[in-house]
């Protein structure tokens, strides 16, 4: 087992001298699925921002392959093989569907290919493709980001609560597409509400509040554990979901 | 040497009258962070009123009507105060540069009719004939003056620590506090965009008081007192002496009025005669510059704001 | 009537290539550039001076193309001052925009826009005098192309137009068709979502920048060509260009055009009821009217 995202004590906030991430510290495994669950506000947003670069590092270290990110621009990112999913407004909805692809595709290598590759793994966006993105479903919008942020073939995917505000049958879907990336070597890094569905898709899980690491372990020991179900896992956060 | 004294005296007339309008622009820009970007559109307002309702009739010209003088320079603050109620309500709701953008088009747009309504405002060669206040009791042209001087500092005065009494109570803080952070003030319960527009149109007014002393004691307003130099001085004024500080205001309407006198007197002097048509640009370059210059390198000026924690 | 038309589509072209990069500008770094005009004045000086030098280099090239008063040499001279215009927008970015948005809210940066205006416009009168200048004595003899001797349309009115729809057009073709038009539309939409798509929002301002400025110094040369050159020109557009950004919404490069033939032809008309003193304040009344009506202009969405 090698790490492929490698958090140490990290501190990052939005205003100077007002931390809302202290010493967060998280290992991501390379080709496994790592979700991040806890209450509104914990700073799960923002640990996944500060790793792709758009909230300030201020302390601690962010290791992508061994080598330190933190304070890396957020558009140099791609290059070095990791992609953000955005938890909204993730894709540019003035845009067409294939003008969001081949703005991400700029600097890849055959891009004609690549784009065709991705119609061919989300067919419903390959019928769209000269429709505005702001015209489409929301499933088919989630669909969109996750393709753009999978089209420069990143070695490890950061996402935002990518089934928020779907179906529950899509919301399904994108957790298995989710899942299904790992298969081919992706490291994914997820956050999530949707607790029950992601610890059953999951490998690993870590649970964040008030900016601080509570917990981590296997998925299934998590989802196992009664009294992690109480605290975190409770009638309150499902119906927050 | 009465010369100079009258010189100086004539010179601080001028200078007080320019710090009442930076006093103004001070509470917009200093205490709410509102950008007016036609200064010279409330303080010609102001003038421009004050002369129609106070100023001797002449043949073919509207206006004339021989008021008194704290009754016309009322009318002509009232007016400034209505244009800036109008166009503040209209954009402050709006990105906050809309407001600039609005103020600077009312400058232009006064500065036409100025120019060219002539039944209203004489056109190009303006309105003259104003009957000063108490000219008729005080014969001597230098005392007269000397009690000019003190009427304008008087109003300085009073218009100094009407302000400072303002920003320094409940209500200047919530000024400030909506400059410093919307969002938080609206969530203690602030009209953000109401207070703004109350800060603007007493801003304004001031301004317009101001417009309203400066016919009074030159007998004439024309369009040229309308062009927008008029605005960039008085900008310069308040950043030189320190946005945010009623003090500074002052300072910087004395230090600048002198610089701009000065360089104008010197050029006047010593440039070569073919320069002379070239007098104005340079000094409008200096003005320029000491903006500039003042934003990149010290941007609180001569006199930081002392209360709250300044501007970003 | 329709004279003030024709003549009002003729200025709405030359502010509408000055409001697409006033748009983009003001929409990307959130400031209203009171300097912006100024670059039309920059472009229309630079064209002069490069004239005159390549003129005096190679005088074959002075001779106009006929029916035009438009000689090789000015053409030329436009395509540099283009990139020089560019190239000082960017400078000034540089200089003082940068340098003040590092450390201050955008209202420093109209203020600082303001001074800029003042150095430029007055710079600009101390090197080249407060007098008009012309590209060509022969604009006094232009050829006129229409045959109704009521309607006066110059060869020169022609190009200026069928020129300033080119530049729009190849704009509108970079927007559209290229993965750099895509990612200033994307800038546009959303910064922070175009720097995790890979854009790096320091080019795309150094970018618009550059293109805000070569279209500036166009305008400059176009509205010269039909006209007189006095260093007030940058004064004399700087509302108009304004209200033609408000009325297309700021950030909207079509709703800056569009605005742009507005204003040119509201103002031309104006001319037929008020007196020509009133027409530096008809782009004022646009603004208002906007703002009382849809005060996010025609295509805008920006919002605080
Ligand atoms: N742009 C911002 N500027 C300042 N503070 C912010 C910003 N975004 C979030 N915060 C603050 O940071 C803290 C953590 O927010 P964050 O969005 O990371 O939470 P989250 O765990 O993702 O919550 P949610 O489940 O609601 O998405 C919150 O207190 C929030 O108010
Ligand atoms: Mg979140």
């Amino acid at each position: 087992m090698t790490a492929a995202l490698t958090i140490e004590a990290l501190e990052a906030g939005y205003v100077r001298d007002l931390p809302i991430l202290r010493q967060v510290d998280l290992v991501a495994e390379r080709a496994k699925l790592t979700v991040i669950i806890g209450p509104n506000g914990a700073g799960k947003s923002t640990l996944i921002k500060a790793v792709a670069g758009l909230v300030p590092v201020t302390s601690g270290r962010v290791l992508l392959d061994g080598q330190d990110i933190a304070g890396i621009r957020p558009d140099q990112m791609g290059a070095l093989g990791l992609s953000y999913v955005p938890q909204t407004d993730n894709i540019f909805r003035h845009l067409s569907v294939r003008e969001n692809l081949a703005l991400v595709l700029r600097r890849v290598p055959e891009k004609q290919a690549r784009m065709a590759e991705l119609f061919v793994l989300f067919p419903a966006l390959a019928q769209k493709r000269a429709d505005r993105a702001g015209s489409l479903s929301g499933g088919q919008r989630q669909m969109l980001a996750i393709a753009m942020a999978l089209a420069p073939r990143p070695r490890v995917v950061l996402m935002d609560e990518p089934s928020a505000g779907l179906s529950p049958k899509i919301a399904a879907e994108v957790l298995a597409l989710a899942r299904s990336l790992t298969r081919q070597d992706v490291t994914v890094l997820l956050v999530e509400q949707n607790v029950k569905q992601a610890l059953g898709v999951a490998d690993h899980c870590y649970i964040l509040a008030e900016g601080r690491n509570q917990l981590d372990g296997p998925a299934a020991a998590i989802l196992a554990d009664p009294v992690v179900g109480e605290i975190y896992l409770g009638g309150k956060r499902m119906s927050a979901a | 040497m009465s010369g100079v004294v009258s010189y100086l005296v004539f010179f601080a007339t001028m200078a007080a009258i320019l710090a009442i309008v930076v006093l103004g622009l001070n509470l917009q820009w200093g205490y709410t962070g509102l950008f007016n970007g036609g200064v010279a559109a409330f303080f010609g307002a102001g003038a421009y009123v004050t002369m129609l309702l106070g100023g001797r009739p002449e043949p073919g010209q509207f206006g004339g009507f021989l008021l008194p003088f704290p009754v016309a320079i009322a009318g002509g603050i009232l007016f400034a105060g209505l244009l800036a109620w109008f166009f503040g309500a209209l954009t402050l709701k709006l990105r906050h540069d809309y407001l600039a953008i609005a103020t600077f088009g009312v400058a232009v747009a006064l500065e036409s009719v100025a120019r060219n309504a002539e039944w209203l405002t004489g056109g190009a060669k303006g309105l003259r004939g104003f009957p000063r206040p108490l000219e008729a009791s005080i014969a001597d042209n230098f005392l007269y003056g000397l009690f000019f001087l003190a009427l304008v500092l008087a109003v300085l005065a009073a218009v100094y620590v009407g302000l400072e009494r303002l920003v320094r109570s409940p209500y200047g803080r919530a000024l400030r506090a909506i400059r410093e952070d919307e969002e938080a003030a609206r969530s203690l319960g602030k009209n953000p965009v109401r207070l703004r527009l109350q800060s603007f149109v007493i801003g304004s007014m001031i301004m317009g008081a101001a417009g309203g002393l400066y016919v009074a004691f030159y007998a004439f307003i024309g369009p040229q007192d309308l062009a927008p130099i008029l605005t960039f001085q008085v900008w310069a004024m308040l950043i030189v002496g320190g946005a945010g500080n009623n003090r500074g205001a002052v300072l910087g309407a004395f230090l600048i009025w002198a610089a701009w006198t000065a360089s104008g007197f010197a050029l006047a002097t010593f440039a070569p005669q073919a320069m002379q048509l070239y007098t104005g640009p340079i000094q409008y370059i200096l003005i320029g510059s000491v903006i500039v210059g003042m934003l990149l390198w010290r941007p609180q000026g001569i006199l930081p704001e002392r209360i709250g924690q300044g501007r970003r | 009537m329709i004279q003030n038309v024709l003549d009002g589509v003729l200025t709405g072209a030359v502010i509408s290539l000055g409001a697409i990069g006033l748009t983009m500008v003001m929409h990307m770094l959130r400031f209203a550039n009171f300097a912006y005009a100024e670059l039309l004045a920059i472009g229309a000086y630079a064209a002069l001076v490069f004239d005159k030098v390549l003129a005096a280099l190679a005088p074959v090239l002075a001779s106009a193309f006929k029916p035009l008063t438009l000689s090789a040499s000015l053409a030329l001279a436009t395509l540099l001052a283009m990139a020089i215009t560019g190239a000082s927008a960017v400078l000034l970015d540089w200089l003082i925009f940068r340098r003040i948005r590092a450390k201050a809210d955008a209202l420093s940066m109209v203020f600082a826009s303001f001074g800029v205006a003042l150095i430029v416009r007055n710079a600009i009168t101390l090197a080249f005098g407060h007098d008009a200048k012309l590209f060509s004595k022969d604009i006094a003899f232009a050829t006129v192309l229409s045959t109704d001797p009521l309607i006066l349309v110059k060869a020169d009115q022609v190009f200026v137009l069928i020129a300033a729809l080119a530049l729009m057009a190849a704009f509108h073709i970079v927007l559209t068709r290229t993965a750099f038009g895509f990612a200033l539309r994307a800038v546009a939409e959303n910064p922070n979502l175009a720097q995790v798509a890979g854009v790096r929002l320091s080019t795309m301002i150094v970018s618009v920048w550059l293109i805000g400025g070569a279209f500036s110094a166009a305008a400059g040369v176009f509205y010269t060509l039909t006209n007189h050159l006095s260093p007030a020109l940058g004064h004399n557009f700087l509302l108009p260009v304004f209200a033609a950004t408000i009325v297309g919404g700021i950030g909207s490069v079509y709703g800056a055009v569009l605005g742009g033939f507005l204003v040119g032809v509201a103002s031309a008309l104006s001319l037929a009821v008020l007196p020509s003193g009133y027409v530096p304040a008809m782009p004022f009344l646009i603004i208002l009217a906007v703002l009382l009506l849809r005060p996010h202009g025609l295509f805008g969405e920006d919002q605080a």
